[in-house]
């Protein structure tokens, strides 16, 4: 007999506690190929306000278009010290913040290659569930045959795309929306 | 090609609505547009993995983390780890986060005018073993006051956050204690449709684990999102 999930639960306002000892903003150690990028961004609620107990966490393949995981069986090299794993909460400002590397393309269920993407979970108290969705990359060819993005109405897709800074490299800027008109898209994953 | 078994998604009404509003923090929240239908790809069905190198082993017993001991009842919580079809889930993370025995966290925003206790951070972690089994020991958390609704309180609980094997089968949820009068006031727990479900957050009482003159035993198995039987061609 097939069980049902647990019910999910909200993280609540303190959970800095137990998932704050793997905080983890920088996916980048020297030996990292690929192109470095730090993200960051605010997380803000249904009014504008911004969100100072929600924490994020994020799961990316390396450069080559390789998750650093037993179910990828691509023949794409693992970069030992490359976990694809990040967890950063948001600050007082409802700020968040890393570094990491743009990902490489990783196949989609026609084995096509999706155009790079970082997938994310968003906890936060009031969130009875995680929010999912995904950070694109800008002036990124791969998007426009992007299935992922391609479920997505034209008008609300740049909420997943990621924007540049202008006169400053290296980083982008992304925002998480929980509510409203601007509101960002988020995936239904099962849980 | 490689083939992609995907996640099966839950019935509705077993997990929780984003807007929820007899739970105030969902009102503006919660999205107010439909969730996008996402089909699990390699993204979804990988996920990070945690090794014994991450791990504190003392980090288990939440009573011995600082020179003293906690204040409050002592207390053994131990259950399994499993899929949909009752597989354990091996050597998988479990981080759990609790008030201490006055329903105080040790957190700047909690301002519940109950002691702090320097024996106590609330805090454990641990991996499942090879039968996706896990044990902590620590202190029955109080119940405590929060600004809801009028006298408004949260029952005993313990917030539990797991991975599991992949992106998809991530989750948070909250352990309660058999008989505790609060439940049936808290939104929280009153989240979901299925009362089958509301239930299986109620942890029960258990003499195996039970440790004469030293703890009681709690029993809390989880289940994580189970795998579809059939392959997806990719």
């Amino acid at each position: 007999m097939s069980r049902q999930a647990t019910t999910s639960q909200t993280v609540g306002p303190f959970f800095s506690i137990g998932m704050g000892t793997a905080i983890h903003d920088n996916l980048v150690s020297a030996g990292t190929s690929g192109e470095r990028v730090t993200i960051e961004g605010h997380v803000l609620d249904g009014d504008g306000e911004p969100v100072p107990d929600a924490i994020i966490e994020i799961w990316q393949a390396n450069s080559y278009g390789k998750y650093a995981h037993p179910e990828d069986q691509q023949d794409k090299p693992v970069e030992p010290g490359f976990s694809g794993y990040g967890r950063i909460p948001t600050d007082d400002q409802g700020k968040f913040r890393f570094t990491t590397i743009k990902p490489g393309q990783v196949p989609d269920l026609d084995g096509k290659l999706q155009a790079p993407h970082i997938v994310v979970s968003v906890f936060a108290r009031g969130l009875l569930r995680r929010l999912v969705t995904r950070i694109y990359f800008p002036d990124e060819p791969a998007n426009a045959a992007d299935f992922v993005l391609n479920l997505v109405e034209a008008s609300r897709r740049e909420t997943l795309i990621a924007k540049k800074i202008a006169g400053v490299s290296g980083k982008l800027e992304w925002k998480v929306i929980l509510q409203g008109p601007n509101e960002t898209v988020f995936f239904d994953c099962g849980l | 090609m490689a083939k992609t078994v995907t996640y099966r998604r839950p019935n509705p009404d077993t997990q929780p609505p984003y807007l929820h509003p007899t739970y105030v923090s969902s009102i503006k929240r919660g999205p107010s547009k439909s969730l996008i239908y996402l089909p699990h790809t390699l993204s979804e069905v990988t996920g990070p993995s945690f090794t014994e190198a991450a791990i504190d082993v003392k980090a288990c017993d939440l009573t011995r983390q600082h020179s003293g001991e906690p204040l409050g009842e002592r207390i053994i919580v131990s259950g399994r780890v499993l899929d949909a079809e009752g597989r354990p889930l091996r050597h998988s993370l479990i981080e759990v986060w609790q008030a201490n025995a006055a329903g105080r966290y040790l957190h700047k925003r909690d301002q519940h005018d109950a002691p702090l206790d320097p024996n106590f951070t609330g805090c454990g972690h641990t991996l499942t073993d090879a039968e996706g089994r896990y044990r902590f020991v620590t202190i029955r958390p109080g119940a405590y006051p929060w600004g809801n609704h009028h006298n408004a309180w949260r029952p005993a609980h313990i917030h539990f956050s797991l991975f599991g094997a992949a992106f998809a089968s991530r989750l948070v949820t909250q352990m309660y204690f058999p008989g505790d009068p609060l439940l049936p006031f808290d939104p929280i727990f009153n989240c979901t449709a299925d009362e089958s479900a509301r239930k299986r957050l109620i942890s029960l009482f258990d003499w195996e684990t039970t440790i004469p003159s030293q703890a009681l035993g709690f029993k809390f198995d989880i289940v994580l999102a189970g795998r579809e039987a059939t392959p997806m061609e990719t």
